[in-house]
């Protein structure tokens, strides 16, 4: 344990020392610098990893938790925390890093020192971001993340780069100014900035806000994350900053970015506004599903392969949306289950698409056509990836998605009816898009002569094929160490319960998840087929 | 009646600031070496700065200067600003070949009325403080005389100037005919109801708004701003807005006249000036242009919290105090930024100011990468990004408006820093990804001059430091109560 007494202090500042480190290196000593900055990302990984070990399993509660003084007026404290939702999140960014590192190795060419620096500060705002517990530690990270990632589309993407980049930090800006309102405004309410003492105010109901207020509390937060998710119609900046990222920032972005809206709404928005949650759970589920089915109708229509993943991203996350704001534990637990599974899945497509672009330097899928056969290996790989994307079974897509449909359904039947045509959508533009471009003859000449992919590709791809088929046959290992941390919250969204009778329960109520998710798997097969 | 000597002491700065002017002008014929100008003009400033330590707080001539922690605070802030802006124009005459002496003195002037401006008590010590900075600052912008932009500045600011100065004029006779008194003691005592000192209190707020270029009073400072010497913009858009916002702060805070009334008042110039500021900025192709609407739009930021204590006050004071260090704080870490941005442009501007557009800055962060860096951090420090001061100030900002349940306020202020986000952000944007297009003309200038880049580093020290450890300041702000002592 002497270990884990800093461990997220660790965490969260050694890829800035990582980043120190590199600009104390020569700036054309290229091998170097990726070589450091893929030690360091691997090292951060494994230290991430020590999470796992002292994660307990069935207890919800943050399990390692660092406290100091940073600034007294206002109360500003260091404090950090990770939970069963968040750690996997961090475990998430850390695994994905290194994948950049190694996407970035050919197609990265020009102020690779910059390119690496940035990497490793984006990763210590979005690490920073999930284990903070202090509101104003949270923003800091938030918005501290936003200047790499700016910079890292607007020096190394492509041709629009630089309007993808302005528009995607002028949004969040947007969201996160009001979230700076929303942030102080809960201050002067509660006289805290402190995430767990606040949630305690809320829970004993000594903190009551004027309905009004508290709509308005939520919406300030609840924007800022909407424009990250992105949630439909708030999404148009997504499909820009995307196609324009070089492929380390998209697999970055998909990865891990747009999680920490959907985490905020998790952590921030259901438990210290349950009843405004509640009240615009309705209007947010449909707003979710118009972008399930939107997202996924814009992307069979896409004519370039970047953008159709792109708004596949906006058609998954709708999915994570309606989870939450379903308030049951299965679809919460599904939801954050998807945000995993679709950081993997999705990073992985994109980590593809890179692969394309190296040898092509298009994204047109009309440029493509019969890669199946000087890409054998290549198309093998790209066809798990989407399958697991398009949530076949046995594959990590298909454990979030039926969750949430299941737990989306005990809510309204009619909502998971709407969400479902997403999945078979999502079968229909990722398989059409995978028979255009590797099936048929080549068309053109310069396919025929494409490399397969080489060692480099083929151990990135590998290991995160691994985890997509782990994540889809032992979903247990995760699901069960989010479980407690997702029944607390959907216990402390519930304004009608009272809260010390609900609290105790949860750790008997461990045993019995397995046994109550079969029953009510049942009963709604049950509903399904007499429908 | 001779003055005591604490009366003396309670000015001393002020001395010491006029003093090193008037030193500066009869060294002139014999001391050829500009930076032995520069060195004494330093030492004026900072002497003038450190011999507030001399200072015993209390009031002196008869209730005219008050001398207490709020203005050792300006007279700091002031003091550093002139000691940074003198530094910085070093190099900056050698490029333009302007004449020393003359100039320092001149700062040291206009240093010495923000001075009186901090600490005057009585509206027409505070009128003769004004001059002094206004009347020193009309020559200081037309200084490069051989530049028709300069002169009309100089010509624009001292016509629209003395206007403004007459409408404050023309407020202290009214107010005098109210109360029967100039000095804010006594006028705190009139009748509040009184009309003729409403109009009189108006027209006050009129001569001040035109200093802190407040809109709609704001016109002339992109002008004025752009035409003036770079070094010199540093320092009007630092010294003499903070100094003026300090007497304002004072007058509004002791004259309990019809509070509700000043709160609107101060809304709504809050959120004209940061529309006007912003929405003027968004179309600047110029630098020094864009810059002089930021700081027209920051001159909006810090009405917002003078809205906010004008609200407060008829709280308690503990819920005022920290409003007020609010309004301290922001001017401290805007200032520092300002002058550190202003000296990047005033370098990079090469001979005769010709490089100042936002394409000439193109490619800057891989041609000059310190200058790029400091800028951006200046800049993200304008917009409000963590870890620079201005995040801090804005924050602080924002939270006196929420205590004050002034949320309208602060969401128009957030929209309003989102509309900043775009002009800020394109500033950087071009200096780290886009390329110079065509080749660099000769007289590039390749960096930082020595004395420029200290005086950056200075900045970009102190813009990390208030943005990492606001509370030492803002500690010591709340801990010594600086707030005004008279009430």
């Amino acid at each position: 344990m002497e270990l884990s007494g800093h461990l997220l202090t660790v965490l969260v500042f050694f890829p800035a020392f990582g980043a120190l480190a590199l600009l104390l290196l020569r700036g054309d000593d290229e091998i170097w610098i990726r070589r450091l900055t893929f030690i360091v990302s691997v090292v951060e990984f494994i230290f991430s990893l020590f999470l796992l070990r002292i994660a307990p399993i069935g207890k919800p509660g943050y399990f390692l938790e660092e406290f100091g003084h940073w600034i007294s007026w206002p109360p500003i404290n260091y404090h950090m925390g990770v939970d069963g939702i968040s750690l996997f999140l961090v475990i998430l960014t850390t695994f994905l890093m290194p994948i950049c590192v190694l996407a970035s190795w050919k197609g990265v060419h020009h102020r690779i020192k910059e390119f690496h620096v940035m990497l490793l500060l984006l990763e210590v705002g979005v690490v920073g971001v999930f284990v903070s517990l202090d509101l104003f530690l949270f923003f800091l990270f938030w918005e501290i993340m936003l200047i790499p990632m700016a910079f890292l589309i607007g020096i190394w993407g492509h041709e629009r780069r630089i309007y993808a980049a302005v528009k995607f930090f002028i949004y969040t800006m947007f969201g996160s100014a009001f979230m700076l309102v929303g942030i102080l405004w809960l201050y002067t309410v509660t006289g805290s900035l402190d995430l767990p003492a606040i949630q305690r105010l809320v829970q004993e109901g000594s903190l009551a806000f004027a309905p009004r207020t508290e709509l308005l509390l939520f919406l300030s937060f609840f924007v800022a994350f909407a424009i990250k998710v992105p949630l439909f119609p708030l999404h148009t900046w997504l499909p820009d900053a995307h196609v324009e990222a070089p492929t380390a920032g998209s697999i970055i972005l998909a990865g891990v970015l747009l999680k920490m809206g959907t985490y905020g709404m998790i952590r921030f928005c259901l438990p210290l506004f349950p009843a405004a949650s509640r009240k615009a759970a309705p209007y947010v589920a449909v707003l979710a599903i118009i972008g399930i089915v939107y997202g996924a109708l814009v992307a069979l229509v896409q004519p370039n392969l970047k953008k159709l993943v792109a708004y596949s991203s906006v058609s998954h996350l709708g999915f994570v949306v309606l989870g939450i704001f379903a308030f049951q534990n299965i679809s919460l637990q599904g939801a954050v289950y998807q945000m995993l599974a679709h950081g993997i899945s999705t990073g992985a497509l994109f980590l593809l698409v890179g692969m394309l672009y190296d040898r092509r330097h298009t994204f047109e899928i009309s440029d493509y056509g019969g890669l199946v056969k000087p890409m054998p290996q290549y198309a093998a790989f790209f066809l798990f990836v989407a399958l697991s994307s398009m949530g076949l079974p046995m594959l990590n897509g298909f454990v979030g998605e039926y969750l949430i449909l299941l737990g989306t359904y005990l809510t309204h039947w009619g909502w998971a009816a709407w969400a479902a045509t997403g999945v078979i959508l999502s079968a229909c533009y990722l398989l059409w898009a995978y028979q255009r471009v590797f099936f048929g003859e080549v068309t053109h000449e310069k396919n025929r002569q494409l490399g397969d992919i080489d060692a480099r590709e083929k151990w990135s791809l590998v290991v995160v094929c691994v985890v997509i088929l782990w994540m889809g046959i032992f979903s247990p290992f995760f699901a069960k160490r989010i479980a407690a941390d997702c029944l607390a919250v959907v216990q402390q969204s519930n304004p009608n319960v009272p809260r010390e009778a609900a609290a105790p329960h949860v750790e008997e109520f461990k045993g019995e998840i397995h046994v109550h998710e079969h029953a009510q798997v049942r009963l709604s097969v049950e509903r399904v087929a007499s429908h | 009646m001779v003055p005591k000597i604490d009366d003396i002491l309670r000015v001393l700065p002020e001395l010491v600031w006029c003093g090193s002017g008037v030193l500066l002008m009869l060294l002139q014929p014999f001391v050829k070496s500009r930076q032995a100008l520069t060195f004494i003009a330093m030492m004026g400033a900072a002497m003038g700065t450190l011999v507030t330590f001399f200072c015993v707080p209390g009031s002196a001539f008869f209730g005219l200067v008050e001398f207490d922690t709020y203005s050792l605070f300006f007279h700091w802030l002031v003091g550093l600003v002139a000691f940074l802006v003198i530094l910085a124009s070093d190099s900056y005459l050698q490029r333009e070949n302007l004449e020393g002496a003359e100039y320092y003195a001149l700062i040291m002037f206009a240093t010495a009325g923000m001075g009186v401006l901090a600490s005057a008590q009585e509206l027409l010590t505070a009128f003769i403080g004004l001059e002094m900075s206004s009347i020193s600052s009309y020559i200081l912008a037309g200084y490069r005389r051989d530049s028709i932009k300069s002169t009309e500045s100089a010509v624009k600011y001292f016509l629209l100037g003395s206007f403004a100065t007459a409408f404050f004029l023309y407020g202290i006779a009214l107010v005098y005919g109210a109360a029967g008194s100039t000095t804010l003691v006594q006028v705190a005592l009139a009748d509040p109801t009184s009309n003729l000192l409403r109009v009189g209190l108006v027209l006050i707020l009129v001569g001040l708004g035109f200093k802190v270029a407040a809109a709609p009073f704001q016109v002339w400072t992109p002008d004025v701003y752009e035409g003036a010497p770079t070094p010199v913009t540093a320092l009007l858009s630092a010294g003499p807005k903070a100094a003026t916002f300090a007497l304002m702060l004072r007058i509004f805070l002791t004259i309990p006249a019809a509070t509700n009334f000043w709160f609107w008042a101060f809304w709504i110039l809050a959120v004209a000036t940061m529309f006007a500021g912003n929405l003027g900025a968004l179309v600047q192709n110029n630098v020094k242009r864009m810059l002089a609407y930021s700081s027209i739009a920051h001159a909006g930021y810090t009405l917002v919290a003078f809205a906010a204590v004008t609200f407060i006050k008829t709280d308690s004071m503990d819920s005022a105090a920290p409003a007020y260090a609010a309004v301290l704080f922001y001017l401290a870490g805007y200032s520092l930024v300002k002058v550190g941005a202003f000296t990047i442009v005033s370098d990079l501007g090469g001979r005769g100011e010709r490089y100042l557009t936002v394409d000439d800055f193109a490619g800057l962060g891989t041609r000059q990468p310190f200058a790029a860096a400091a800028l951006s951090l200046f800049l993200l420090s304008l917009l409000g990004l963590p870890i620079t001061a201005g995040f801090f100030g804005k924050f602080y900002v924002f939270k006196a408006a929420i205590n004050s349940h002034l949320i309208w306020l602060a969401v128009l202020m957030a929209v309003n820093s989102v509309i900043g986000a775009y002009y800020y952000l394109r500033l950087i944007v071009v200096m780290y990804m886009r390329e110079y297009k065509g080749a660099l003309p000769a007289d590039t200038p390749r960096g930082l001059s020595l004395t420029s880049a200290l005086v950056v580093a200075v900045s970009v020290l102190s813009t990390l430091y208030l943005g990492l450890f606001p509370n030492h300041v803002l500690g010591l702000l709340l801990s010594r109560h600086v707030i005004l002592s008279s009430r």
